[in-house]
Protein backbone atom coordinates (compact mmCIF):
# COMPACT_ATOMS: atom_id res chain seq x y z
CA UNK A 1 0.00 0.00 0.00
CA UNK A 2 1.37 3.40 -1.14
CA UNK A 3 0.10 6.94 -0.07
CA UNK A 4 0.32 9.86 -2.65
CA UNK A 5 0.43 13.23 -1.10
CA UNK A 6 0.13 16.84 -2.09
CA UNK A 7 3.33 18.52 -2.45
CA UNK A 8 0.73 22.12 -1.76
CA UNK A 9 -2.40 23.32 -0.25
CA UNK A 10 -5.04 24.12 -2.43
CA UNK A 11 -8.72 23.79 -3.06
CA UNK A 12 -9.23 20.42 -5.04
CA UNK A 13 -11.34 21.26 -8.49
CA UNK A 14 -10.90 18.30 -10.13
CA UNK A 15 -10.29 14.40 -9.44
CA UNK A 16 -8.68 12.77 -12.98
CA UNK A 17 -8.94 9.41 -11.34
CA UNK A 18 -11.00 6.03 -10.08
CA UNK A 19 -11.48 3.58 -7.99
CA UNK A 20 -9.52 0.56 -9.78
CA UNK A 21 -7.46 2.42 -12.21
CA UNK A 22 -4.13 1.71 -12.86
CA UNK A 23 -1.58 5.58 -11.92
CA UNK A 24 1.78 5.72 -13.45
CA UNK A 25 4.40 7.67 -12.14
CA UNK A 26 4.15 11.64 -13.15
CA UNK A 27 0.51 11.05 -13.77
CA UNK A 28 -1.57 13.80 -13.12
CA UNK A 29 -4.00 12.45 -10.22
CA UNK A 30 -5.53 15.69 -9.36
CA UNK A 31 -5.67 19.24 -10.05
CA UNK A 32 -5.96 22.10 -7.45
CA UNK A 33 -6.35 25.73 -7.44
CA UNK A 34 -4.26 27.40 -5.42
CA UNK A 35 -2.38 31.22 -6.10
CA UNK A 36 -4.69 31.86 -8.76
CA UNK A 37 -3.15 29.05 -10.68
CA UNK A 38 -4.03 25.55 -11.71
CA UNK A 39 -1.67 23.18 -10.16
CA UNK A 40 -1.45 19.28 -11.29
CA UNK A 41 -0.57 17.17 -8.11
CA UNK A 42 1.27 14.07 -9.80
CA UNK A 43 1.79 10.98 -8.23
CA UNK A 44 5.32 9.82 -7.04
CA UNK A 45 4.03 6.10 -7.25
CA UNK A 46 2.74 3.55 -9.67
CA UNK A 47 0.26 1.37 -8.51
CA UNK A 48 -3.71 0.37 -8.70
CA UNK A 49 -5.90 3.25 -7.34
CA UNK A 50 -7.68 1.61 -3.98
CA UNK A 51 -8.96 4.95 -2.01
CA UNK A 52 -9.55 8.40 -3.32
CA UNK A 53 -9.28 10.75 0.10
CA UNK A 54 -10.49 13.63 -1.69
CA UNK A 55 -13.18 15.60 -3.12
CA UNK A 56 -14.14 18.39 -5.38
CA UNK A 57 -14.26 21.86 -3.54
CA UNK A 58 -12.53 20.28 -0.47
CA UNK A 59 -9.34 22.38 0.80
CA UNK A 60 -6.07 20.07 0.39
CA UNK A 61 -3.13 20.91 2.28
CA UNK A 62 0.75 20.15 2.24
CA UNK A 63 1.24 16.75 2.82
CA UNK A 64 -2.27 15.26 2.70
CA UNK A 65 -2.77 11.98 1.38
CA UNK A 66 -4.63 12.04 -2.14
CA UNK A 67 -4.86 8.52 -2.97
CA UNK A 68 -4.05 5.13 -1.57
CA UNK A 69 -2.32 2.62 -4.00
CA UNK A 70 -1.58 -1.13 -4.38
CA UNK B 1 69.81 5.87 -16.23
CA UNK B 2 71.20 4.63 -13.80
CA UNK B 3 70.95 3.18 -10.47
CA UNK B 4 69.85 6.59 -8.24
CA UNK B 5 67.21 7.50 -10.73
CA UNK B 6 66.33 3.83 -11.32
CA UNK B 7 65.55 3.91 -7.26
CA UNK B 8 64.01 7.10 -7.40
CA UNK B 9 61.48 5.71 -9.91
CA UNK B 10 60.78 2.56 -8.16
CA UNK B 11 59.73 4.94 -5.07
CA UNK B 12 57.53 7.34 -7.12
CA UNK B 13 55.83 4.24 -8.82
CA UNK B 14 55.09 2.78 -5.79
CA UNK B 15 53.97 5.45 -4.04
CA UNK B 16 51.58 6.56 -7.16
CA UNK B 17 50.03 3.03 -6.90
CA UNK B 18 48.10 4.17 -4.27
CA UNK B 19 46.91 1.69 -0.97
CA UNK B 20 45.51 -0.92 -0.22
CA UNK B 21 45.64 -2.78 -4.03
CA UNK B 22 42.88 -5.43 -3.34
CA UNK B 23 40.30 -2.99 -1.53
CA UNK B 24 41.22 -0.60 -4.75
CA UNK B 25 40.02 -3.58 -6.80
CA UNK B 26 36.63 -4.27 -5.22
CA UNK B 27 36.28 -0.71 -5.62
CA UNK B 28 36.82 -0.32 -9.43
CA UNK B 29 34.46 -3.96 -9.64
CA UNK B 30 32.00 -1.13 -7.97
CA UNK B 31 32.32 1.42 -10.90
CA UNK B 32 34.26 3.05 -8.68
CA UNK B 33 37.60 4.81 -9.79
CA UNK B 34 41.46 5.41 -8.48
CA UNK B 35 41.69 8.67 -7.28
CA UNK B 36 44.42 9.47 -9.46
CA UNK B 37 42.37 7.77 -12.53
CA UNK B 38 39.39 9.90 -11.83
CA UNK B 39 42.51 13.13 -12.27
CA UNK B 40 43.56 11.98 -15.68
CA UNK B 41 40.23 11.80 -16.94
CA UNK B 42 39.83 15.64 -15.38
CA UNK B 43 43.05 17.60 -16.88
CA UNK B 44 44.40 17.91 -19.84
CA UNK B 45 46.68 14.78 -20.77
CA UNK B 46 50.03 15.74 -19.30
CA UNK B 47 48.87 18.90 -17.56
CA UNK B 48 49.30 17.51 -13.79
CA UNK B 49 52.03 18.97 -11.50
CA UNK B 50 52.08 17.17 -8.42
CA UNK B 51 53.26 18.72 -4.55
CA UNK B 52 53.36 16.83 -1.54
CA UNK B 53 53.93 12.67 -3.07
CA UNK B 54 56.29 12.33 -0.86
CA UNK B 55 54.43 13.30 2.39
CA UNK B 56 55.08 10.56 5.09
CA UNK B 57 56.99 8.63 2.35
CA UNK B 58 59.15 6.78 5.04
CA UNK B 59 55.79 5.12 6.20
CA UNK B 60 54.80 2.56 3.30
CA UNK B 61 51.12 2.13 4.62
CA UNK B 62 50.14 5.84 3.66
CA UNK B 63 51.29 6.44 -0.15
CA UNK B 64 51.17 10.58 -0.36
CA UNK B 65 49.35 10.14 3.13
CA UNK B 66 45.82 9.89 1.39
CA UNK B 67 45.53 12.90 -0.76
CA UNK B 68 46.79 13.85 -4.19
CA UNK B 69 47.39 17.21 -4.77
CA UNK B 70 48.51 19.96 -7.86
CA UNK B 71 48.06 21.94 -10.39
CA UNK B 72 46.87 21.16 -14.01
CA UNK B 73 44.80 22.57 -16.53
CA UNK B 74 40.93 22.04 -18.01
CA UNK B 75 40.64 23.08 -21.51
CA UNK B 76 43.55 25.14 -21.25
CA UNK B 77 42.58 26.35 -18.06
CA UNK B 78 44.93 26.35 -15.14
CA UNK B 79 43.38 24.81 -12.45
CA UNK B 80 44.21 23.42 -8.43
CA UNK B 81 42.86 20.14 -7.70
CA UNK B 82 42.91 17.79 -4.64
CA UNK B 83 41.73 14.11 -4.91
CA UNK B 84 40.85 11.87 -1.42
CA UNK B 85 42.54 8.43 -2.50
CA UNK B 86 39.91 6.25 -0.39
CA UNK B 87 42.71 3.51 -0.78
CA UNK B 88 44.63 4.67 1.43
CA UNK B 89 43.45 4.09 4.76
CA UNK B 90 39.78 4.59 3.53
CA UNK B 91 40.63 8.21 2.36
CA UNK B 92 41.17 9.49 6.20
CA UNK B 93 42.57 12.45 7.12
CA UNK B 94 45.90 12.43 9.34
CA UNK B 95 48.19 15.46 9.75
CA UNK B 96 49.54 15.68 6.51
CA UNK B 97 47.05 14.96 4.04
CA UNK B 98 45.71 18.61 6.28
CA UNK B 99 48.58 19.99 5.95
CA UNK B 100 48.38 19.18 1.61
CA UNK B 101 44.72 20.25 1.69
CA UNK B 102 45.38 23.78 2.89
CA UNK B 103 48.24 24.38 0.72
CA UNK B 104 46.60 23.53 -2.62
CA UNK B 105 43.94 26.37 -1.30
CA UNK B 106 46.29 28.84 -0.76
CA UNK B 107 48.11 27.84 -4.04
CA UNK B 108 44.77 28.87 -5.41
CA UNK B 109 44.58 31.46 -3.66
CA UNK B 110 47.88 32.75 -5.16
CA UNK B 111 47.39 32.36 -8.66
CA UNK B 112 43.40 33.21 -8.67
CA UNK B 113 42.36 29.99 -10.57
CA UNK B 114 39.39 27.76 -9.87
CA UNK B 115 39.84 24.98 -7.02
CA UNK B 116 38.43 21.29 -7.67
CA UNK B 117 38.02 19.11 -4.78
CA UNK B 118 37.29 15.25 -5.62
CA UNK B 119 35.56 13.86 -2.09
CA UNK B 120 36.14 10.16 -0.86
CA UNK B 121 37.19 10.19 2.90
CA UNK B 122 35.82 8.73 5.76
CA UNK B 123 36.92 11.42 7.71
CA UNK B 124 39.66 12.84 10.30
CA UNK B 125 42.04 10.04 11.69
CA UNK B 126 40.95 9.58 15.22
CA UNK B 127 44.13 7.97 16.21
CA UNK B 128 45.73 10.98 15.24
CA UNK B 129 43.45 13.36 16.69
CA UNK B 130 45.68 15.72 18.91
CA UNK B 131 47.57 16.46 15.37
CA UNK B 132 44.70 17.06 13.60
CA UNK B 133 41.80 19.34 14.88
CA UNK B 134 43.39 21.34 17.73
CA UNK B 135 46.13 23.38 15.84
CA UNK B 136 46.52 26.55 13.60
CA UNK B 137 47.11 24.79 10.77
CA UNK B 138 44.51 21.89 11.35
CA UNK B 139 41.03 20.25 9.66
CA UNK B 140 39.57 23.50 10.74
CA UNK B 141 42.43 25.81 8.95
CA UNK B 142 41.10 24.10 5.51
CA UNK B 143 37.56 25.08 6.00
CA UNK B 144 38.45 28.47 7.09
CA UNK B 145 40.42 28.38 3.61
CA UNK B 146 37.53 27.40 1.54
CA UNK B 147 35.79 30.38 3.04
CA UNK B 148 38.32 32.81 2.67
CA UNK B 149 38.22 31.44 -1.30
CA UNK B 150 34.63 31.58 -1.56
CA UNK B 151 33.75 34.55 -4.21
CA UNK B 152 37.69 34.93 -4.85
CA UNK B 153 38.17 31.77 -7.27
CA UNK B 154 35.41 28.77 -8.70
CA UNK B 155 35.03 25.59 -5.50
CA UNK B 156 33.90 22.83 -7.44
CA UNK B 157 33.27 19.87 -4.79
CA UNK B 158 32.81 16.29 -6.86
CA UNK B 159 31.56 13.57 -4.39
CA UNK B 160 32.73 10.05 -5.46
CA UNK B 161 32.01 8.77 -1.81
CA UNK B 162 31.50 9.58 1.62
CA UNK B 163 31.96 12.96 3.21
CA UNK B 164 31.46 12.32 6.83
CA UNK B 165 31.36 14.28 10.13
CA UNK B 166 33.71 17.53 10.03
CA UNK B 167 34.84 16.52 6.30
CA UNK B 168 31.20 17.34 5.47
CA UNK B 169 31.64 21.02 5.55
CA UNK B 170 34.09 20.59 2.71
CA UNK B 171 30.96 20.54 0.21
CA UNK B 172 29.17 22.88 2.70
CA UNK B 173 31.41 24.99 2.07
CA UNK B 174 32.07 24.63 -2.18
CA UNK B 175 30.19 26.88 -4.38
CA UNK B 176 28.69 23.71 -5.85
CA UNK B 177 28.73 20.45 -5.23
CA UNK B 178 27.96 17.35 -7.74
CA UNK B 179 27.10 13.84 -5.99
CA UNK B 180 27.20 10.71 -7.86
CA UNK B 181 24.21 8.57 -7.08
CA UNK B 182 24.42 5.57 -4.42
CA UNK B 183 28.05 6.12 -3.77
CA UNK B 184 28.54 9.71 -2.48
CA UNK B 185 26.91 10.97 0.90
CA UNK B 186 27.70 13.30 3.43
CA UNK B 187 26.69 13.48 7.65
CA UNK B 188 27.67 14.99 10.86
CA UNK B 189 26.75 11.61 12.36
CA UNK B 190 27.20 8.18 10.70
CA UNK B 191 23.49 5.84 11.01
CA UNK B 192 25.58 3.63 13.87
CA UNK B 193 26.40 6.83 15.81
CA UNK B 194 23.06 8.22 15.29
CA UNK B 195 21.28 5.46 17.16
CA UNK B 196 23.94 5.46 19.99
CA UNK B 197 23.59 8.77 20.84
CA UNK B 198 19.99 9.52 19.86
CA UNK B 199 18.45 6.07 19.34
CA UNK B 200 17.22 7.13 15.87
CA UNK B 201 17.57 4.07 13.34
CA UNK B 202 18.31 5.43 9.70
CA UNK B 203 20.20 4.57 6.65
CA UNK B 204 22.98 6.01 5.34
CA UNK B 205 21.24 6.85 1.90
CA UNK B 206 18.16 8.19 4.04
CA UNK B 207 20.42 10.07 5.99
CA UNK B 208 22.90 11.87 3.84
CA UNK B 209 22.64 10.06 0.24
CA UNK B 210 23.48 11.80 -2.90
CA UNK B 211 19.61 11.74 -3.66
CA UNK B 212 18.71 13.17 -0.60
CA UNK B 213 21.43 15.53 -0.83
CA UNK B 214 20.07 16.65 -4.20
CA UNK B 215 16.16 16.63 -3.89
CA UNK B 216 15.70 17.29 0.20
CA UNK B 217 18.59 19.25 1.82
CA UNK B 218 19.61 20.95 -0.95
CA UNK B 219 23.58 20.63 -0.11
CA UNK B 220 23.85 18.47 -3.55
CA UNK B 221 23.52 20.56 -6.39
CA UNK B 222 23.82 18.34 -9.37
CA UNK B 223 22.89 14.30 -8.71
CA UNK B 224 24.35 12.29 -11.52
CA UNK B 225 24.93 8.55 -12.60
CA UNK B 226 28.58 7.84 -12.52
CA UNK B 227 32.13 8.96 -11.74
CA UNK B 228 32.50 9.87 -15.15
CA UNK B 229 29.48 11.84 -15.29
CA UNK B 230 30.29 13.55 -12.28
CA UNK B 231 33.88 14.86 -14.16
CA UNK B 232 31.95 15.77 -17.53
CA UNK B 233 29.29 17.54 -15.14
CA UNK B 234 32.20 19.45 -13.15
CA UNK B 235 34.09 20.76 -16.66
CA UNK B 236 31.06 22.01 -17.71
CA UNK B 237 29.80 23.73 -15.11
CA UNK B 238 33.51 25.38 -15.30
CA UNK B 239 33.38 26.33 -18.85
CA UNK B 240 30.80 29.13 -17.72
CA UNK B 241 33.02 30.55 -15.20
CA UNK B 242 36.04 32.38 -15.14
CA UNK B 243 39.11 31.72 -13.60
CA UNK B 244 38.35 34.26 -10.88
CA UNK B 245 36.00 37.07 -9.25
CA UNK B 246 38.43 39.81 -11.48
CA UNK B 247 37.55 38.04 -14.88
CA UNK B 248 34.57 37.92 -16.95
CA UNK B 249 33.24 34.52 -18.83
CA UNK B 250 34.89 34.05 -22.48
CA UNK B 251 32.17 34.59 -25.33
CA UNK B 252 32.45 31.19 -27.55
CA UNK B 253 31.09 30.60 -31.01
CA UNK B 254 27.52 31.38 -30.83
CA UNK B 255 24.69 28.65 -32.15
CA UNK B 256 20.80 29.27 -33.27
CA UNK B 257 18.37 27.86 -30.62
CA UNK B 258 16.89 24.66 -31.53
CA UNK B 259 13.92 24.68 -33.90
CA UNK B 260 10.50 24.48 -32.05
CA UNK B 261 7.56 25.88 -31.27
CA UNK B 262 7.73 29.88 -30.97
CA UNK B 263 7.19 31.44 -27.55
CA UNK B 264 3.66 32.23 -28.50
CA UNK B 265 2.48 28.72 -29.02
CA UNK B 266 4.48 27.75 -26.26
CA UNK B 267 3.24 29.77 -23.37
CA UNK B 268 -0.74 29.31 -23.00
CA UNK B 269 -2.83 32.35 -23.12
CA UNK B 270 -5.00 31.25 -19.78
CA UNK B 271 -2.75 32.75 -16.62
CA UNK B 272 -3.80 29.63 -14.47
CA UNK B 273 -2.42 26.81 -16.75
CA UNK B 274 0.68 24.88 -16.04
CA UNK B 275 3.47 24.61 -18.77
CA UNK B 276 7.26 23.79 -18.51
CA UNK B 277 9.63 27.10 -18.88
CA UNK B 278 12.24 24.86 -19.58
CA UNK B 279 10.82 25.03 -23.15
CA UNK B 280 10.69 29.03 -23.42
CA UNK B 281 14.74 28.88 -22.16
CA UNK B 282 15.44 26.27 -24.87
CA UNK B 283 13.70 28.80 -27.39
CA UNK B 284 15.60 31.51 -26.20
CA UNK B 285 19.23 30.00 -25.74
CA UNK B 286 21.69 28.72 -28.14
CA UNK B 287 21.38 25.28 -28.67
CA UNK B 288 22.38 22.43 -26.12
CA UNK B 289 23.74 25.16 -23.76
CA UNK B 290 21.59 24.78 -21.46
CA UNK B 291 22.76 23.25 -17.53
CA UNK B 292 19.97 23.33 -15.06
CA UNK B 293 21.41 23.74 -11.46
CA UNK B 294 19.54 22.53 -8.79
CA UNK B 295 17.33 20.62 -10.61
CA UNK B 296 15.95 18.17 -8.51
CA UNK B 297 15.45 20.99 -5.92
CA UNK B 298 12.61 23.46 -5.01
CA UNK B 299 11.68 22.58 -8.65
CA UNK B 300 9.25 25.52 -8.42
CA UNK B 301 11.74 27.63 -9.87
CA UNK B 302 14.38 26.98 -12.11
CA UNK B 303 17.87 28.49 -12.42
CA UNK B 304 20.77 27.48 -14.76
CA UNK B 305 23.57 28.42 -16.80
CA UNK B 306 23.19 29.02 -20.86
CA UNK B 307 24.97 30.53 -23.60
CA UNK B 308 23.17 33.84 -25.21
CA UNK B 309 24.73 33.94 -28.44
CA UNK B 310 27.94 32.43 -27.38
CA UNK B 311 27.72 34.63 -23.61
CA UNK B 312 27.49 33.22 -20.89
CA UNK B 313 24.04 33.88 -18.87
CA UNK B 314 22.29 32.90 -15.90
CA UNK B 315 18.38 32.52 -15.57
CA UNK B 316 15.82 32.13 -13.09
CA UNK B 317 12.81 31.36 -14.36
CA UNK B 318 9.25 30.43 -12.57
CA UNK B 319 8.17 26.97 -13.42
CA UNK B 320 4.50 27.01 -13.04
CA UNK B 321 4.32 22.82 -13.49
CA UNK B 322 5.81 22.97 -10.16
CA UNK B 323 3.53 24.30 -7.34
CA UNK B 324 2.34 26.91 -10.02
CA UNK B 325 5.66 28.25 -10.01
CA UNK B 326 5.31 30.39 -6.80
CA UNK B 327 8.12 30.90 -4.73
CA UNK B 328 8.32 28.84 -1.46
CA UNK B 329 11.41 29.25 1.18
CA UNK B 330 13.35 26.54 -0.49
CA UNK B 331 13.24 28.33 -3.64
CA UNK B 332 13.60 31.72 -2.50
CA UNK B 333 17.10 30.54 -0.34
CA UNK B 334 17.80 28.65 -4.23
CA UNK B 335 17.29 31.45 -6.01
CA UNK B 336 19.87 33.64 -3.45
CA UNK B 337 22.15 30.99 -3.49
CA UNK B 338 22.29 30.99 -7.76
CA UNK B 339 22.13 35.26 -7.74
CA UNK B 340 25.31 35.12 -5.32
CA UNK B 341 26.63 32.39 -7.34
CA UNK B 342 26.75 34.40 -10.76
CA UNK B 343 27.00 38.15 -9.00
CA UNK B 344 30.21 36.66 -7.95
CA UNK B 345 32.02 36.13 -10.89
CA UNK B 346 30.50 38.16 -13.07
CA UNK B 347 27.59 35.96 -15.02
CA UNK B 348 24.74 38.27 -16.33
CA UNK B 349 21.47 37.34 -14.78
CA UNK B 350 18.27 36.66 -17.00
CA UNK B 351 15.29 36.22 -14.82
CA UNK B 352 11.89 34.98 -16.66
CA UNK B 353 9.18 36.11 -14.46
CA UNK B 354 5.93 34.05 -14.83
CA UNK B 355 4.88 34.46 -10.80
CA UNK B 356 2.14 34.52 -8.95
CA UNK B 357 3.95 35.30 -5.33
CA UNK B 358 5.07 33.84 -2.70
CA UNK B 359 3.31 30.94 -1.17
CA UNK B 360 1.31 32.22 1.74
CA UNK B 361 -0.14 30.40 4.74
CA UNK B 362 0.83 28.60 8.12
CA UNK B 363 3.15 26.54 7.04
CA UNK B 364 5.21 28.21 4.89
CA UNK B 365 5.65 30.95 7.88
CA UNK B 366 6.76 28.34 9.97
CA UNK B 367 9.23 27.51 7.77
CA UNK B 368 10.38 31.30 7.32
CA UNK B 369 8.97 32.87 4.13
CA UNK B 370 9.89 36.08 5.14
CA UNK B 371 13.35 35.69 6.43
CA UNK B 372 14.28 33.16 3.58
CA UNK B 373 12.45 35.26 0.87
CA UNK B 374 14.01 38.77 2.40
CA UNK B 375 17.62 37.11 2.01
CA UNK B 376 16.65 36.56 -2.04
CA UNK B 377 15.39 40.15 -2.27
CA UNK B 378 18.58 41.36 -0.27
CA UNK B 379 20.98 39.52 -2.66
CA UNK B 380 19.52 41.00 -5.88
CA UNK B 381 19.53 44.65 -4.47
CA UNK B 382 23.09 43.81 -3.65
CA UNK B 383 23.96 42.18 -7.07
CA UNK B 384 25.97 44.43 -9.60
CA UNK B 385 25.98 41.86 -13.04
CA UNK B 386 23.54 43.25 -15.97
CA UNK B 387 20.17 42.11 -15.31
CA UNK B 388 17.41 41.73 -17.17
CA UNK B 389 14.13 40.80 -16.24
CA UNK B 390 11.53 39.79 -18.67
CA UNK B 391 7.97 38.93 -17.56
CA UNK B 392 6.21 36.69 -19.69
CA UNK B 393 3.02 36.46 -18.23
CA UNK B 394 1.32 36.28 -14.72
CA UNK B 395 3.11 39.18 -12.92
CA UNK B 396 2.31 39.93 -8.79
CA UNK B 397 2.75 40.90 -5.57
CA UNK B 398 6.12 40.26 -4.36
CA UNK B 399 7.11 38.14 -6.52
CA UNK B 400 7.67 40.99 -9.23
CA UNK B 401 10.33 42.13 -7.08
CA UNK B 402 11.77 38.89 -6.82
CA UNK B 403 12.13 38.17 -10.10
CA UNK B 404 13.84 41.44 -11.13
CA UNK B 405 10.83 43.56 -11.10
CA UNK B 406 11.94 47.55 -11.65
CA UNK B 407 12.39 48.45 -8.45
CA UNK B 408 15.27 46.01 -8.19
CA UNK B 409 17.04 47.75 -10.12
CA UNK B 410 17.36 45.72 -13.21
CA UNK B 411 18.86 47.30 -16.61
CA UNK B 412 16.01 46.42 -18.31
CA UNK B 413 12.58 45.52 -17.39
CA UNK B 414 10.80 43.93 -20.14
CA UNK B 415 7.04 42.40 -20.69
CA UNK B 416 5.38 40.22 -23.11
CA UNK B 417 2.22 41.98 -24.68
CA UNK B 418 0.22 39.26 -22.70
CA UNK B 419 1.49 40.31 -19.24
CA UNK B 420 -1.04 40.89 -16.71
CA UNK B 421 0.58 42.88 -13.66
CA UNK B 422 -1.54 42.86 -10.61
CA UNK B 423 -1.03 43.23 -7.03
CA UNK B 424 -3.26 40.33 -5.84
CA UNK B 425 -5.96 38.03 -7.65
CA UNK B 426 -9.44 39.27 -8.61
CA UNK B 427 -10.92 37.42 -6.42
CA UNK B 428 -9.09 38.58 -3.12
CA UNK B 429 -9.06 41.81 -4.68
CA UNK B 430 -12.47 42.67 -5.32
CA UNK B 431 -13.45 41.24 -2.16
CA UNK B 432 -10.64 43.79 -0.12
CA UNK B 433 -11.90 46.85 -1.92
CA UNK B 434 -15.43 46.22 -1.69
CA UNK B 435 -15.50 44.73 1.38
CA UNK B 436 -18.05 46.99 3.07
CA UNK B 437 -20.45 47.42 -0.31
CA UNK B 438 -20.65 43.73 -0.62
CA UNK B 439 -21.58 42.88 2.97
CA UNK B 440 -24.91 45.27 2.38
CA UNK B 441 -26.03 43.67 -0.61
CA UNK B 442 -28.35 40.37 -1.30
CA UNK B 443 -27.16 37.41 -2.82
CA UNK B 444 -28.05 38.06 -6.06
CA UNK B 445 -26.99 41.72 -6.61
CA UNK B 446 -23.99 40.65 -4.82
CA UNK B 447 -22.84 38.00 -7.29
CA UNK B 448 -23.85 39.97 -9.75
CA UNK B 449 -21.72 43.03 -8.84
CA UNK B 450 -18.45 40.59 -7.50
CA UNK B 451 -18.39 39.30 -11.04
CA UNK B 452 -18.77 42.94 -12.74
CA UNK B 453 -15.89 44.00 -10.35
CA UNK B 454 -13.58 41.57 -11.42
CA UNK B 455 -13.88 41.64 -15.20
CA UNK B 456 -13.05 45.46 -14.64
CA UNK B 457 -10.02 44.45 -12.31
CA UNK B 458 -8.94 42.08 -15.25
CA UNK B 459 -9.46 44.25 -17.92
CA UNK B 460 -7.55 46.55 -16.03
CA UNK B 461 -4.83 45.03 -15.01
CA UNK B 462 -2.75 44.71 -18.64
CA UNK B 463 1.14 45.30 -19.87
CA UNK B 464 0.47 49.21 -21.33
CA UNK B 465 -0.61 50.52 -17.88
CA UNK B 466 2.79 49.79 -16.69
CA UNK B 467 4.65 50.70 -20.07
CA UNK B 468 2.76 54.08 -20.30
CA UNK B 469 4.20 55.50 -16.86
CA UNK B 470 7.46 53.59 -18.08
CA UNK B 471 7.86 50.70 -15.77
CA UNK B 472 8.55 48.23 -18.42
CA UNK B 473 11.18 49.74 -20.61
CA UNK B 474 10.11 48.43 -23.38
CA UNK B 475 7.10 45.92 -24.65
CA UNK B 476 8.60 43.13 -26.94
CA UNK B 477 6.83 40.62 -29.42
CA UNK B 478 6.87 36.99 -28.33
CA UNK B 479 8.87 36.50 -31.66
CA UNK B 480 11.42 39.09 -31.06
CA UNK B 481 12.68 38.05 -27.27
CA UNK B 482 16.13 36.12 -28.35
CA UNK B 483 17.41 39.55 -30.59
CA UNK B 484 16.12 41.70 -28.21
CA UNK B 485 18.16 40.01 -25.43
CA UNK B 486 21.23 39.34 -27.52
CA UNK B 487 21.27 42.89 -28.24
CA UNK B 488 20.74 44.07 -24.21
CA UNK B 489 23.23 42.08 -23.28
CA UNK B 490 25.91 43.15 -25.47
CA UNK B 491 25.19 46.59 -24.32
CA UNK B 492 25.15 46.22 -20.86
CA UNK B 493 28.17 44.00 -20.11
CA UNK B 494 30.43 46.67 -22.30
CA UNK B 495 32.44 48.65 -19.62
CA UNK B 496 30.85 48.20 -16.90
CA UNK B 497 31.57 50.13 -13.08
CA UNK B 498 30.31 48.67 -10.52
CA UNK B 499 27.90 50.86 -8.82
CA UNK B 500 29.70 52.03 -5.46
CA UNK B 501 27.24 53.74 -2.72
CA UNK B 502 30.31 55.11 -0.88
CA UNK B 503 31.07 52.40 1.78
CA UNK B 504 34.27 51.35 2.30
CA UNK B 505 33.72 48.29 4.25
CA UNK B 506 30.19 46.58 3.62
CA UNK B 507 28.75 43.57 4.81
CA UNK B 508 25.24 43.06 3.83
CA UNK B 509 23.83 40.70 6.33
CA UNK B 510 21.91 37.64 4.72
CA UNK B 511 19.89 36.24 7.69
Amino acid sequence: MKEVVSTMAGLVIEVNVEIGQEVEVGQVIATLESMKMEIPVRSLEAGIVKKIKIEVDEFLDEGEVVLILE
Amino acid sequence: MGKIDNDFFDKENRIKMGGNQEYLAKLKANGRMFARDRLQLLLDEGSFMEDGLFARCEDERFPADGVVTGIGTIDGRTVCVMAQDASVKAGTLGRLTIEKMIRITEEAMKLKVPMIYLIDSAGGRLDEQFSIFLGRRHAGKFFWMQSRLSGVVPQICLMFGPSPAGSAYAPGMSDVVIMVDKNATAYLGSPRMSEMVTGEKVTLEEMGGARMHCTVSGLGDILVETELEAIETGKRYLSYFPQNWEEKTSLITPKDPVEGPGLEEIIPQSQAKAFDIRAVIKNVVDADSFMEFKELYATELVTGFARLSGRAIGILANQSQEKGGVLFPDSAEKGAHFVELCNAYNIPLLFLGDISGFMIGSRVEKAAIIRRGARFLKVIANSTVPKISLFIRKCSGAGYMAMGGASYGPDACLALSQVKPMLMGPEAAVNAIWANKIEEMDEKERMKFVMQKRKEYLEDANVWKGASELHFDAVIANCQVREELIKRFNYYCENRKVDDIGVKKRNPIYR
